[in-house]
């Protein structure tokens, strides 16, 4: 890359002068060109433009810096008489097949070298949150299911256990293991098709077609249980739909056989495979400082070597019986997030390989009336059951008022919703806390003076869900 | 205020403001909004460094009418912290909180966005999920859930 010469003065070497400088420095500063094997820091950027990009406005330089341990500086002036064409603005997206779903980058060129980039999300907002005051805590399930498509599971279990807790109702142990269960197939089958089309993304292609294979027997399975390969809503208020099919065990064994052997597979073929190290290792870094300020969990915030995993921190659904590793590591690129992904679907299999071993019989829902339908036999003999049916299916079940924020660790982080009843049937509000929202917040943080090259794989390595963000 | 975490009891006493407060399990901060950005700043030195989510209720006959709730978390203490800010109706506006974390500008801009609250100080305050041109505030309660009129053929007949 070489700079466009200055047509105003034609004075290239005097504009070029500050940036070597700096980069000459052992701190180096925001706008100097990232280079693999560097060992300082990387600092937050001063996005100097309007939008979205000034996420570190001047003011704030001190409070930054005693939070961060950084010192914010800013070293990319644009030449006096430089004309406006040196840079380059691109959109990339929402049509693009790289974005995953419908994002749009914003992405300020010099040369090839990305200066800002602006994430624009709303593309896919269908008001989620809007409807979901509109349905009954009974169909709120239905709801939240769409939100993050990839994850049902994690949108189902957060809603009920949110509901529950304002209802305060026990779940029996066989509906909790069986949730455990579900959502750590779930995220198994997630983190197969991230690591399907992130390896495309970064020329694997092959992976593409390997990650897709080793999906379909989960959701075969899923399929079998629940009856729906995707928004399943399955997992509701009180506990689960219905009961594990029969066979259950063979199905999960099997699938935990084809993933590992998969993930076998998919080890030897990427992580030693120097075009794979090449365009992976070192580009799209996040910091732990970065990941703490922008809110950057889950996978993303464990490669950058945060140890929050919610479901050792803040344990639900009977997760604290489970014996599983939360892994970390430290560098924060897009190879670490591989790692990382890898390696937590090992410990999924290990949790799912627990719930077979000590999965207890009994009930798979509640027995309270007032939130589980009777049985179809029992309407016919009682009146109480009769009435409790009607009730359930005309009005809902009303929720005491109150509000609660509950989380759980989907496939992409941490999974919040912040539920307010006011003692009716339906949800007051529901807030729901998208992972992948916080995740594409934090894009500039990977991109600024990368390649534009690097785009595709650090954006890939996010894992964001348009249906997530946008609601 | 029973059993407020260790790592909050210096904070709670400096503000004497704020209430403090256990819901359902969840330790719970209702704070003036003048005082919310020091007591954001308090907190995340004490170690609460962790911005997760922020977002806005509308209670509409309440009073105040809307409130805005942020929720933080400390890793080095394993503790969830909200701070709920009360905003009246007539006058819906709160001071930014992107200078004391900075990942709180997309969820500024998204309660702007569905619930007309305006975050003085933010850095770039315009619609993030909703287009530009789009005319008020649809996660507001006065606000109806509505439709977009469908012109089906035969329409009139039918009726």
């Amino acid at each position: 890359m070489s700079d466009p010469p200055d047509v105003a003065t034609g004075d290239s070497e005097a504009q070029k002068a500050p940036r070597a400088e700096s980069g000459s420095a052992d701190r180096r500063t925001v706008h100097d060109l990232w280079l693999s094997g560097t060992e300082a820091p990387r600092e937050l950027g001063l996005f100097t433009d309007e939008g979205a990009q000034e996420m570190l406005v001047e003011e704030s330089d001190e409070i930054l810096a005693g939070q961060l341990g950084t010192i914010i500086e800013d070293d990319y002036e644009r030449p006096a008489g430089s004309v406006d064409d040196e840079l380059q603005i691109i959109n990339m997206g929402p049509q693009h097949p790289a974005t995953h779903g419908v994002l749009r980058l914003h992405i300020e060129l010099d040369g090839e070298t990305i200066r800002r980039v602006k994430p624009i999300i709303g593309y896919l907002h269908t008001g989620m949150e809007k409807t979901a005051e509109a349905l009954t805590f009974m169909q709120g399930s239905t709801n939240v299911t769409r939100m993050d498509y990839l994850s049902p599971f994690h949108n189902e279990l957060c809603f009920s256990l949110a509901v529950e807790k304002l209802l305060e109702v026990e779940v029996p142990p066989r509906a909790q293991a069986i949730r455990v269960l579900m959502s750590e197939l779930n995220r198994i089958a997630s983190h197969l098709l991230w690591s399907a089309t992130t390896g495309f993304d970064v020329g694997a292609l092959s992976m593409m077609i390997y990650g897709w294979r080793e999906r379909e027997p989960l959701l075969e399975f899923f399929e079998k249980t629940t009856g729906l390969r995707m928004n399943h809503n399955y997992i509701r208020p009180g506990g689960v739909a219905a009961d594990l099919p029969a066979g259950w065990r063979e199905d999960v064994a099997g699938i935990i056989g084809t993933v590992e052997s998969g993930l076998a597979d998919f080890e030897k073929l990427l992580l030693g495979n120097p075009i794979f190290i090449g365009r992976t290792k070192d580009v799209g870094v996040l910091t732990r400082d970065e990941c703490l300020a922008y809110g950057v969990t889950g996978p993303l915030a464990r490669a950058s070597g945060i140890d929050y995993d919610i479901r050792k921190v803040f344990p639900y659904s009977g997760f604290e019986q489970y014996d599983f590793e939360v892994p970390t590591t430290s560098n924060g690129d897009v190879y670490d997030r591989f790692l990382v992904r890898f390696e937590e679907m090992r410990q999924s299999m290990r949790i799912a390989q627990q719930v077979m071993e000590t999965i207890p019989d009994g009930d798979y829902r509640t027995e309270d009336r007032k939130v589980t339908p009777p049985p179809r036999a029992r309407i016919d003999e009682s009146m109480e059951a009769l009435i409790h049916h009607f009730k359930i299916f005309t009005e809902g079940f009303k929720v005491p008022p109150g509000e609660t924020y509950q989380a759980v660790e989907s496939s992409r982080g941490e999974l919040g919703m912040y539920l307010v009843s006011d003692g009716g049937p339906k949800p007051w509000r529901l807030h729901v806390r998208g992972p992948s929202f916080a995740n594409v917040q934090s894009l500039p943080m990977m991109l600024t003076d990368s390649l534009i090259a690097d785009t595709v794989a650090a954006l890939a390595s996010a894992d964001p869900v348009m249906g997530d963000v946008d609601r | 205020m029973t059993a407020l975490p260790a790592a909050l009891a210096a904070t709670a006493e400096a503000f004497a403001g704020v209430e403090f407060d256990l819901v359902l399990g969840d330790t719970v901060a209702r704070a003036p909004r003048e005082d919310v950005v020091e007591l954001l700043e308090a907190v995340r030195d004490t170690g609460f460094e962790m911005f997760v989510d922020l977002c806005a209720v509308d209670y509409l006959t309440r009073d105040p009418r809307f409130e805005v709730v942020v929720n933080l978390v400390s890793v080095s203490h394993s503790l969830r912290l909200r701070v709920l800010v009360g905003i009246p109706g007539t006058d819906p506006t709160m001071p930014t909180i992107t200078a004391v974390y900075p990942g709180a500008n997309f969820y500024e801009r998204e309660a702007f966005d569905l619930f007309g609250i305006e975050f003085l100080g933010h850095p770039d305050l315009t619609r993030i999920l909703l287009p530009d041109e789009w005319e008020g505030h649809p996660l507001r309660k006065d606000v109806s859930i509505g439709s977009v009129p469908v012109q089906f053929k035969q329409a009139s007949r039918a009726l």
